[in-house]
């Protein structure tokens, strides 16, 4: 796996804040996740300059923190769009049509899947299953679970 | 008398209006002045119809589905029922079925402690406490439960491996991973029945001596994990956890994980490398898990589900759980039957049920109401089934000899459309995107096994090119330490042998 860093250096990062979240919850037993999960969601994304102060916190080095980070696929290290939209692109999703659906989504958004739209305004994302098999396609959008989803009803949920 | 309603709030439910349909019934509800109460519960599994919204009434639940936001009106224009499905408990895909482990699930609020105890919670918790640990143990042993996570090893030979190992801390892990695709149990029944997950698992960690539990849910499960997070906020509060088990000498403790978007981190020994902070890496075996697990510690890793079965065994006795099923697969099954399928759920049935009763009977053949062409059992490492072998029945053991698994139960239904070359390329492509990166098959073989498929597909030297990727299904299956390299070519292998013709189609690829 090649690990790339995009650099992502918005001017706002606050390290004050990164250490407050990460030493909030460096108490539980194996504390890595819980915190990189509370900096993804507070935060927006894991900042490459969160990397150090999370290694200082947890006494790791700064190499196993970003190995974490870039093993799992939640973490990420830019900014999304507004719009978030996590289409299932696993088997149940595929007998219902997800690759048409993914297309369709593709040529709305203009981009292509893992991608953010240019204006900021949706990320579109593969995942593989939301449990909803028996509802296919599904997908995630921005945090609300749909079934049965065809590409209009997902573009009007990112029209609002 | 207050009219009582229920509407789901189970996420499947959820993905097809069930919030707004609730909301709307509230506003009729107000509207008309009627003395109704709303409940929402989880999901009774007959998911097809959802939202499915019930009216209680004193001949039992009359059931509506699937309601829309506009046909909310017309249910209070039908005191007598007539355009209903009639007793929810009647319909026949609901009434055939053998439910132990999802007995409650869609009938009650999933928070109501209350609820949960009236409907027969907890005895299997109280049997437990009058008993001896190895007792406890024994009665597992003899119920014949084995792992639904997919591998199928007995739940009661890990406690007992556990239990016999001493350590001062030991740990109950609960795998809510469930990252196969066409399954959703282990979800449904922590939306919908939380507190049977607890008790499952108060009573592992009784048998075993271990005082504190986690459940690891994979973080595409928002609903389930926000709904367990509440379920153990209930059971701390009124003395279900915490250092007195319901007043008893037993302490347990229950933590929540969230999982982080990694297939492989439903591996046992990948999930507790993750629980500990790391990369979802796989770890070698020996150690066993129940000897040196979480933390260095000895862990009984149990599937949900497996978890799950434990309080009917210990509350009705090994006997009667032991009595349902076939051969060495005893108890029941929860299937989930997803896809292409015109009535998608989930079957709790005992073992023995045959793929044809399974999509037939059950599904009612696919959504598109074309042929049903092939069936994937198992999840994305399960094997590609064809028409000719729909009479095996749901057993672990005649699946196996059919080259296939039941694995955590889901089945995947493709009608005649389905392209078994990209199924299959599908397979690898997952694999690679997946892999851990230990072992060298699964990391590199699955790139290139889905770059020579790719070849297939093009019709470029069919031939050839399906004898290299039968050999390097080979490699991945002799050369990975844990099931996502192992088995990722039994959906390649499947569908290579039942569907050969999809393999040798350079015409018609020439010609896209």
């Amino acid at each position: 796996m090649t690990i790339t860093f995009q650099k992502n250096l918005s001017a706002d990062f606050n390290p004050d804040r990164v250490r407050e979240i990460a030493e909030g919850l460096q108490a539980l037993d194996g504390p890595l996740l819980p915190i990189l999960h509370a900096i993804n969601d507070r935060l927006g994304f894991v900042d490459e300059r969160a990397l150090p102060i999370i290694a200082d916190v947890l006494n790791l080095t700064r190499a196993e923190v970003q190995g974490v980070v870039s093993f799992y696929h939640d973490f990420r290290r830019s900014p999304a769009g507004r719009h978030v939209v996590k289409v299932c692109r696993a088997e149940a999703c595929q007998s219902m049509g997800a690759e048409r659906l993914i297309t369709e989504l593709e040529t709305a958004f203009g981009i292509k899947l893992g991608e953010t739209s240019k204006d900021g305004r949706v990320t579109l994302e593969p995942v593989y299953c939301l449990g909803n098999c028996a509802l296919s396609p599904a997908a995630l959008i921005d945090g609300k679970l749909y079934g049965r989803l065809d590409a209009a009803r997902a573009q009007a949920q990112v029209g609002k | 008398m207050t009219q009582l309603i229920y509407v789901p709030d189970d996420a499947a439910a959820l993905s097809v209006g069930a919030d707004e349909v609730a909301q709307a019934i509230s506003a009729e509800i107000a509207r008309r002045g009627l003395d109704a109460k709303l409940i929402r519960t989880g999901s009774r599994g007959l998911l097809w119809l959802e939202p499915l919204v019930e009216f209680a009434t004193s001949k039992g639940r009359i059931g509506y589905g699937p309601v829309s936001v506009a046909g909310v009106p017309a249910l209070f224009d039908d005191p007598a029922h007539a355009r209903s499905l009639g007793l929810v408990e009647e319909i026949p895909y609901l009434k055939s079925q053998q439910r132990l482990t999802f007995v409650r699930c869609g009938i009650t609020d999933p928070l109501s402690l209350e609820d949960y105890e009236s409907l027969g919670g907890l005895k299997g918790l109280r049997r437990a406490l009058e008993m001896t640990p190895a007792d406890i143990i024994e009665q597992v042993v003899e119920s014949g439960l084995r792992g639904r996570g997919g591998a199928g090893f007995p739940t009661g030979i890990k406690w007992r491996t556990v239990a016999a190992t001493m350590a001062d801390q030991k740990y109950i892990v609960c795998n809510a991973d469930e990252g196969d695709s066409g399954t959703f149990a282990d979800r449904m029944l922590m939306e919908g029945d939380p507190f049977l997950l607890i008790e499952g698992m108060i009573i592992a960690g009784i048998a075993v001596d271990a005082t504190k539990g986690f459940v690891y849910i994979r973080s595409e499960y928002p609903h389930a994990f926000a709904k367990m997070n509440r379920a153990i906020e209930v059971a701390n509060a009124k003395g279900l956890l915490g250092k007195a088990v319901l007043g008893s000498g037993h302490r347990f403790d229950l933590e929540l994980r969230l999982g982080a978007g990694a297939y492989i981190c439903g591996e046992e020994t990948s999930l507790l490398e993750s629980l500990e902070g790391r990369r979802g890496q796989v770890r070698p075996k020996p150690p066993l898990p129940a000897i040196e697990g979480l933390f260095g510690k000895p862990t009984v890793i149990n599937n949900v589900l497996s978890l799950a079965a434990v309080p009917v065994i210990l509350a009705q006795g090994a006997a009667f759980y032991r009595d349902f099923g076939m051969g060495r697969s005893r108890g029941t099954m929860p299937v989930q039957l997803a896809g292409n399928v015109r009535r998608g759920g989930l079957i709790e049935r005992a073992f023995g049920l045959t793929l044809l009763e399974i999509i037939e009977e059950y599904g009612g053949g696919t959504a598109s109401g074309r042929p049903v062409r092939a069936v994937q059992v198992g999840g994305p490492l399960g094997s590609y089934w064809p028409q000719r072998l729909f009479d095996t029945p749901f057993d672990y053991e005649t699946f196996a000899e059919k080259s296939g698994m039941i694995g955590h139960g889901g089945v995947v239904v493709f009608d005649d459309t389905v392209d078994m070359a990209r199924q299959a390329r599908f397979a690898l492509e997952f694999c690679a995107i997946e892999s851990c990166g230990k072992c060298t098959p699964c990391r590199i073989g699955s790139t290139r096994g889905a770059e020579t498929m790719d070849k297939i597909i093009q019709g470029d030297r069919p031939m050839e090119n399906t004898a290299l990727v039968r050999d390097l299904c080979e490699v991945l299956r002799d050369g990975s330490l844990c099931a996502l390299g192992g088995l990722t070519p039994m959906p390649v292998l499947s569908a290579m042998d039942h569907f050969p013709e999809d393999f040798s189609r350079p015409a018609k690829a020439a010609a896209e």
